[in-house]
């Protein structure tokens, strides 16, 4: 019914009469295909963060994330982190990577290098102790990031179909419609995306407490059936090893002046986001889906936290519901900012895609604005840009599952 | 959903009524509790997106939306009352239940 065209250079993504399972993307080596032709400069170290801000400064086209992480962590944490630098690196979103290390960090650039590497995609490390300071390994860094800008500058899109899109969906500043209206809305979409050969992520561990028996009569076999109860036994003990009431921390105070009361009743409005298509798989914090279709990732219900997992794991676009309006973004992966109310659709223009409040006020149905919502999906992959992108809203954190020593 | 509905029931099993717009105390609303269309009066006034009850609700009775457990009554609710975090707490990751050995 509708497809994303683009004339020429100067042409606009415009919709036409065609098959409407199609969007323009980025081949890379690996022969996944991203939405976006990024160079990261990605800074393995908290210490390496500063400098590696400074490169985007001077070189246009390069992204970059503070963080607080990559040093003093063991165990799982540490390869939690690892795995988090090498998923992000290695999104197809991502055209080459300046892997920026201090030196004597426990997450060592040259391994998270060589781990993208894999991929086939341009990666250099610098690494500021070796270059005599930071102003030199600014200068470095920014001299190879120049070219890797320029020569990403070359690419063209090509027309690719929707099963090499892996989608993640998301909640955060959740209200009382987010079940109603925003979430069944992604739904759809997530539904749509699950039969025509791709993969939807549906996330948020914490907030499927409540409703987890619900995904789990829909996986696929028992062991993915017993993950899901692993998944949420193991967050529901966190609360318990804390000795609190897990109402304390989620829902928010904004959830709960948006009217949802309950942990539960919060994650029956977000399981709402999964569709109704089989569960696949459940995967840990960000690791790659092996399957296509619906997979659930092990991820918090920490916003940045969450979309930080699932772009690591491969998510080339997230569609992200609110009902109290957040700004949150990806450095690498635009993030689509559905409403799940006009009121704050309109207050938060600025911050904000879309409105799914039109199915609160009746005047259209989930379908109507699923169907929407795919074309806006579809539009974001092939080049237009989402709020969160232009405002620069590059926010990065990693599930952290140790301490620091 | 029926255009510029002032509340919804999701599920004909829902103890509870989500209001779509501000609605003031003392307002009647319609809204379908297990099949029948009822008019109920609101006791106070209910924000948009917060819920109110369509039937009695006893103290520590489940209460149910989306045809499923949200939690718990705290105290005694009539119909067209306010439910929210005053009456009705969580059930899962009572973490603070553990520790009152409860």
């Amino acid at each position: 019914m509708c497809t994303i065209w683009r004339e020429s250079a100067e042409g606009e993504i415009g919709l036409s009469e065609d098959c409407n399972l199609y969007f323009w993307g980025y081949r890379r080596p690996d022969g996944r295909v991203g939405v976006r032709n990024h160079v990261l400069i990605l800074p393995t170290i908290t210490c390496a963060a500063q400098t590696a801000q400074r490169i985007t400064e001077l070189v246009a086209g390069t992204v970059s994330f503070i963080h607080q992480h990559g040093c003093a962590q063991v165990g799982a944490d540490y390869e939690q982190t690892f795995r988090t630098y090498v998923g992000l690196g290695s999104n197809p979103n991502v055209y080459g990577v300046v892997v920026l290390g201090l030196g004597c960090e426990t997450h060592q650039a040259h391994a998270v290098a060589q781990a993208i590497a894999k991929t086939g995609k341009p990666v250099e490390v610098v690494s500021i102790q070796d270059h005599g300071g930071t102003l030199s390994a600014i200068a470095h860094g920014a001299k190879i990031a120049a070219q890797m800008v320029q020569d990403a500058s070359c690419l063209m899109r090509e027309r690719v179909s929707v099963d090499e899109l892996i989608v993640g969906t998301e909640c955060g500043g959740s209200d009382a419609c987010s079940g109603i209206s925003a979430n069944p809305a992604v739904g759809y979409v997530s539904d749509k995306i699950v039969d025509a050969g791709g993969t939807a992520i549906l996330a948020e561990t914490t907030e499927l407490i409540g409703a987890e028996h619900l995904l789990a009569a829909r996986a696929v076999d028992d062991r993915v059936r017993r993950r899901v109860y692993e998944v949420i036994e193991a967050m529901e003990r966190r609360a318990f090893a804390m000795g609190v009431d897990i109402r304390t921390g989620n829902p928010s105070p904004g959830n709960i002046k948006g009217g949802l009361s309950t942990l539960e009743e919060k994650s029956l409005g977000a399981a709402a986001k999964a569709g109704s298509r089989p569960l696949s798989e459940l995967v840990e914090y960000a690791c790659r889906p092996s399957a296509k279709g619906l997979v659930w990732m092990d991820t918090p219900g920490h916003d940045i936290e969450q979309l930080t997992g699932m772009v690591a794991g491969g998510a080339q676009v997230v569609l992200f519901t609110s009902g109290r309006g957040t700004p949150t973004g990806s450095p690498i992966a635009p993030v689509v900012k559905v409403a799940t109310n006009t009121r704050m659709f309109e207050r938060m223009r600025d911050n904000m895609d879309f409105n799914a409040g039109t199915i609160i006020e009746g005047t259209e149905t989930i379908e109507e604005v699923g169907e929407r919502l795919f074309r806006e999906m579809l539009a974001v992959c092939s080049g237009k840009l989402t709020k969160a992108e232009i405002l620069k809203q590059h926010d990065f954190g990693i599930w952290r599952i140790g301490p620091t020593f | 959903m029926e255009k510029h509905a002032r509340a919804i029931v999701l599920n004909p099993k829902d103890s509870v009524a989500v209001a779509l717009t501000d609605l003031p105390a003392g307002t009647f609303v319609t809204v379908n509790v297990g099949g029948t269309m009822s008019e109920i009066r609101l006791e106070q006034a209910i924000e948009f997106g917060h819920k109110f009850a369509v039937r009695p609700i006893a103290k520590g009775e489940t209460v149910l939306k989306y045809g499923e457990a949200i939690g718990r009554a705290t105290s005694e609710i009539r119909p067209g009352e306010h439910v929210h975090v005053h009456n009705l707490e969580g059930i899962r990751g009572r973490g603070d239940r553990l520790v009152r050995g409860l």
